[in-house]
């Protein structure tokens, strides 16, 4: 990471780069100037619609389906790329610019081993010999620490993990010595734990090369750690463009601050204290879906007060969703028992009485299909008051408007419409008058924010705060998001591999001592500070190789 | 902590309410003439077919099975087209077929769905063996291809209109159980099914307001499709001497009865097959066109 | 290997299955008819005694199980029965007409499959041309239309005008092979004609629906030449696919034959189930049917099988 050589690698000026919808050409990149020298790593930020993938990828030429490079001029190593043959951007690809796609998963060939992909490029454009490239291949392998670095290249794609797939297409991003790699969100789809060994790969690799890097994300904290210069755009045009460390101590457009400031939301009031009764207890529940012999939850055990958020914590396959069907009902539990209010409730949903069913209300990850498409917001909000409640005409009208109000939306505007016709933020905030419309005491919150970009998840952080505020709800918030958890939990559970590792309050969670897995699932959370991940790293290596684990 | 939802709105901009002052007849009529010219020629056909079809009284010369000639007259400003193997008029025969050829075939396209989108729907919502046992069964069904089914079971039943109605209807709906249970399981693993499952409603609401509204689209095409479908089986069929039965004017029959008047380069049994095919083309793009808008990411760009 | 074998296991014991349930449902179909083969054999005529006799010598006097297996014993030893019309022995009345069947299928399908591929990939590489477009208006009309319409069409040029090629494809067994391809030339282009559009239009949606693979695209970011990504990239996984389509439409071929047959009064398995239709011979129509509905089985069948060999996923197991 330096830029002490400053011979000017590729200039991108006046970037305009149109998309086609609605059968009509749209702009998505609206006139974009950036410069990149050899050897220096620029991340490219910016939320959902932003264009950063569009202008990671134009800088190889390259144009999506549906895409086309407009305007301006891509100057690559002195090469003009908008005005090239086909067969010289062609091959400049792979050779002398790399990509490394967002899912690696996807982007391997299915019907190839992971050597030979690896080396394709290699062959293909000239450089060296198959057997040459193999033991390149090995070589890099081994120094990204993959397990069995000999061997691990002859499988398929899909005999590998996520994570090793992610590092394997950094290794083959490699493969002819590029003078840039295009990193296209490549942790995004990545569990914490596994993202902080992906991140490290690549900084390895981009420092023992001295490759030139475009880093594509959302994820600010992941850039801190990456980029000596970060760009920051919106709707395709810059908004702000600095040094890392200047960035992001002293920004200067309101947008910039606004996204800095995102992660500084703290619940401000203090939980009631807990009443003798919680509101909801799980009893050593042991729970697995049909037929397979082991569980996916063991005697899972925790309370729920009234008042309280509870944040459950736990990478992908922790078992902190299936907990959430256990209390629903939709999957009756082996073993142990969900109590409501001091009452056992029943294990299968379709043995509750109405009354239990309308105590304890869920909102989705997933918005969108949280809601029917087919049915106006009216239809939506209002079902649960007719449902559960018994409301029609003037009352049931009056309840709508209220809610509405509720949750922060102008009734006049948005009672009639669709769903399509409602931003992301807009349809979570319906399913939450959705859930509040049944007037329950608790409701389970399952990756409420995890869909949405990060200033908008603030606005319903915010807004489920103080609704709880309000109606002394309880919440059990199922996130993989730490911050998230820092912001608005009163109690935290993490989970591993269906079993509960630690819980207690947030402040005792947060500080040492720790559970071993809470330690390193807090350590992987990349912080906004750029010299995180330095300390981690170090850290991790003075106790002794945490990083080689693999998975 | 009473200030604005979101600080900065932008990011998560609504895309713009749709126009709402329109009726839905303005809608279609806007996208008509929006649609490539396959489609507009498809609309014009089944229009014709429609109108044929309601008035063909009116229309035709002569009587549905009235003898007005000699056998295979020639082409004559009498008989426009000629008549048939017993001196039918054959344009009356033509214009009476638009009402019985692709009256049956609508009937046995209804049949097939009200069957198959039924148990297909079913077997999405309840799942479980209810879903297996109908499965297996439609599996079995399909293992069987329908024209050769179809003639088993017509020579076992006898060939009337009716069983042939129920027997091609049923048959088909084999097809429209698959669809259905296919689109209609697409929309049940969505989290406003198990919110509703949830909310406690029964299997009616799930099924008829919240599934039946999102698989519209998707079904619609398929009617058209199916209509082609049984619409040329039966054809064949009557083709073959077991579908529809004399006098009934039908147009596979028609073909069958003329068909040697070919070798003499007398173009007279094309003529009901034409019509035969010139509907199941405009029928086809007219869907083609409509799978093309409505799933909208078909081909891109 | 242990799961590309167990799920081949699982396909073909499916298969035998449906192949049970299937002459199950035509046994079943037949036994539901008033009156029996007996009655039938001998007509309204004859005495109650005459018709027990026989009853008794066809076996139809024992319970449906009973009968329904020694059914099922025959024609696994390839004994039919024997035909109410004419009473010959119906394996006797097949065995010619099957050949001819599958001969003429087979000869549709060596002209339509490497057209309809050639066609489909085409269409799919230049898609949204003005070769696609008008490929797809073409295909969609030919779906349309009735296998009757465009083999009167093929005669009325063909044979009636031109005088090119006979409008009868009267074949024997002893008819030579050159002079065979000669006869059947019409109704096998009729079935081409037919077929073709259906697997050209399936083939473009396979490709293209392959070709928007993440992985294509990273190919083509990694500097591959277009030809090294259809060959190398696209190809290996684009066999199962492919293979489906082509073992989807022989079975609809063989089914479609039935139509051509009896315009061309070509001697195959078709125009005898026809003929026996009509004249409700029961027995021949079961035979038929039966024989049909097993290769329309057979074929569906090793579409799967080929496309679980063909899958990169399931020939490298973790």
């Amino acid at each position: 990471m330096s830029t002490d050589s400053k011979e000017l690698l590729l200039e991108i000026t006046n970037l305009q780069i149109e998309g086609f919808s609605d059968e009509q050409w749209h702009q998505i990149v609206k006139g974009v100037d950036l410069t990149l020298h050899r050897g220096e790593v620029l991340g490219l930020i910016g939320e959902s619609g932003a264009g950063k993938s569009t202008i990671g990828i134009a800088a190889m030429g390259y144009a999506k389906p549906g895409c086309r490079i407009h305007g301006g001029s891509i100057r690559f190593d002195g090469m003009e790329l908008t005005t090239a043959s086909d067969e010289e951007k062609r091959k400049l690809r792979g050779s002398r610019i790399a990509y490394v796609a967002q899912s690696a998963a996807a982007s391997f060939n299915p019907a190839h081993t992971l050597i030979d992909q690896f080396s394709e490029t290699v062959v293909e454009h000239g450089i060296n010999s198959r057997e040459k490239a193999y033991e390149d291949a090995k070589e890099l392998y081994r120094k990204i620490r993959m397990p069995n670095p000999d061997d691990i290249g002859f499988r398929y794609p899909h005999q590998v993990s996520g994570g090793q797939l992610q590092r394997a297409m950094t290794a083959m991003a490699l493969s002819c010595r590029p003078d840039l790699i295009i990193f296209d969100e490549p942790t995004t789809a990545l569990d914490v734990t596994t993202q902080i060994e992906v991140l490290m790969t690549i900084r390895d690799i981009v420092e023992q090369f001295n490759t030139a890097a475009i880093y594509i994300t959302h994820d600010l904290a992941v850039v801190a750690q990456m980029a000596d210069h970060i760009k920051v755009l919106r709707y395709g045009e810059t908004v702000e463009d600095a040094d890392t460390r200047t960035m992001l101590s002293d920004p200067e457009e309101d947008y910039t601050k606004s996204l800095w400031a995102v992660r500084s939301f703290r619940k401000e009031v203090e939980a009631p204290a807990p009443e003798p009764t919680p509101i909801l207890r799980v009893e050593s529940v042991t729970a697995s879906y049909t037929r397979s012999l082991n569980p996916v939850l063991i005697d899972v055990d925790f309370e729920i007060h009234r008042g309280h958020t509870t944040a459950v914590v736990g990478e992908s396959g922790s078992g902190k969703s299936t907990t959430a069907r256990v209390i629903t009902g939709l999957l009756p539990p082996q073993k142990g028992a969900v109590f409501f209010d001091g009452a056992p409730l029943p294990p299968d949903y379709r043995k509750r009485s109405k009354d239990q069913l309308r105590q304890v209300q869920m909102i989705y990850q997933m918005a969108d299909t949280a809601v029917n498409p087919r049915h106006k917001i009216r239809d939506i909000v209002g079902r649960p008051l007719s449902f559960y409640l018994d409301m029609q005409g003037e009352e049931k009208e009056k309840r709508l408007r209220d809610l509405m109000e509720m949750i922060e939306m102008d009734p006049d505007l948005f009672l009639d419409r669709f769903p399509s016709e409602l931003s992301g933020g807009q349809k979570q905030r319906i399913c939450i008058a959705k859930a509040l419309a049944a007037e329950p005491a608790f409701i389970i919150c399952d990756e409420v924010t995890s869909a949405l970009d990060q200033l908008v998840a603030e606005g319903i952080l915010r807004l489920l705060d103080r609704l709880q505020q309000e109606l002394n709800l309880a919440y059990m918030f199922i996130t993989h998001d730490l911050a998230t958890v820092k912001a608005i939990a009163d109690e935290v559970i993490v989970m591993l591999e269906g079993k509960v590792v630690e819980q207690g309050s947030k402040t005792d969670i947060f500080a040492p001592p720790h559970h071993e897995y809470t330690e390193l699932l807090l350590s992987s959370v990349p912080e906004m500070d750029p010299d995180w991940m330095d300390r981690v790293i170090e850290e991790r290596e003075q106790k002794g190789g945490m990083i080689a684990a693999g998975n | 902590m009473t200030e604005h939802p979101e600080p900065v709105q932008s990011a998560d901009a609504a895309p713009p309410p749709q126009r709402r002052d329109e009726g839905r007849l303005s809608v279609c009529w806007r996208e008509l003439r929006k649609a490539p010219l396959s489609a507009k020629l498809g609309v014009i056909i089944i229009f014709t077919y429609i109108f044929v079809a309601i008035f063909a009284p009116w229309i035709a010369p002569y009587g549905e099975a009235e003898i007005v000639g000699d056998q295979f007259e020639e082409w004559s400003e009498t008989f426009l087209l000629g008549t048939d193997n017993l001196g039918r008029d054959m344009l009356t025969r033509i214009i009476y077929g638009a009402r019985n050829t692709v009256g049956i075939a609508l009937l046995t396209t209804f049949l097939a769905f009200f069957l198959g989108g039924l148990f297909g729907l079913l077997a999405a919502a309840v799942g479980g063996w209810v879903d297996q046992i109908l499965s297996r069964i439609v599996d079995v069904l399909m293992a069987i291809p329908v024209l050769i089914f179809a003639m088993l079971l017509l020579t076992i039943f006898g060939t009337s209109v009716i069983n042939m109605i129920i027997i091609i209807g049923v048959l088909d709906s084999t097809r429209v159980f698959r669809l259905t249970r296919a689109v209609s399981l697409n929309v049940v693993v969505m989290d406003f099914i198990e919110s509703a499952r949830l909310r406690g409603e029964g299997l009616g609401w799930i099924t008829i307001r919240e599934i039946l509204p999102n698989i519209t689209p998707p079904l619609a095409a398929e009617f058209g499709l199916r209509f082609c479908f049984v619409f040329l089986t039966i054809s064949a069929l009557s083709f073959l001497g077991l579908g529809i039965q004399p006098p009934t004017a039908d147009w596979g029959s028609m073909v069958r009865d003329t068909a040697d008047l070919i070798t003499f380069d007398d173009y007279t049994p094309l003529v009901p097959a034409m019509a035969i095919a010139v509907l199941t083309v405009g029928v086809n793009f007219v869907v083609d066109w409509f799978l093309h808008k409505s799933s909208g990411l078909k081909d891109e760009h | 290997m242990n799961d590309i074998v167990r799920m081949l296991l699982q396909r073909l014991s499916l298969g035998v299955l449906t192949l049970f349930v299937v002459s199950l449902i035509i046994f079943l179909g037949v036994s539901l008819l008033p009156g029996d083969a007996a009655q039938a054999l001998l007509g309204q005529s004859a005495t109650e005694d005459t018709v027990n006799a026989l009853r008794k010598e066809m076996g139809l006097d024992k319970p449906p199980h009973i009968r329904y297996l020694h059914w099922l014993g025959g024609i696994l030893q390839g004994d039919f029965g024997v035909s109410i019309g004419n009473k010959r022995e119906i394996s006797e009345l097949i065995g010619g007409r099957f050949a001819n069947t599958l001969f003429l299928a087979l000869y549709a399908a060596f002209i339509a499959v490497p057209l309809a591929l050639v066609l489909g990939i085409l269409a799919a590489l230049y898609r949204n041309t003005w070769y696609d477009r008008t490929v797809n208006v073409t295909t969609l009309s030919s779906i349309s239309t009735p296998e009757f319409f465009v083999a009167y069409i093929l005669i009325l040029f063909f044979s009636v005008k031109w005088g090119w090629f006979p409008s009868l494809a009267n074949v024997t067994l002893d008819t030579p092979f050159l002079e065979r391809v000669y006869k059947t030339f019409l109704p096998a282009v009729t079935l081409t004609l037919v077929v073709v559009a259906h697997m050209m239009r399936m083939t473009r949606a396979a490709i293209i629906n392959l070709l928007a693979s993440p992985y294509i695209e990273m190919a083509a970011l990694k500097g591959m030449t277009r030809r090294r990504i259809i060959t190398h990239h696209a190809l290996p996984n684009a066999w199962a696919p492919i293979i489906n389509v082509i073992v989807l439409n022989l079975a609809y071929l063989i089914v479609g034959v039935v139509v051509v047959e009896v315009v061309f009064v070509y001697p195959g398995l078709g125009q005898l189930l026809v003929d026996s239709v009509q004249r409700r011979d029961l027995p021949v129509v079961q035979a038929c049917c039966l024989i049909f509905a097993a290769t329309f089985i057979l074929l569906n069948l090793i579409a799967d099988i080929l496309s679980i060999l063909t899958n990169p996923r399931l020939l490298h197991p973790k």
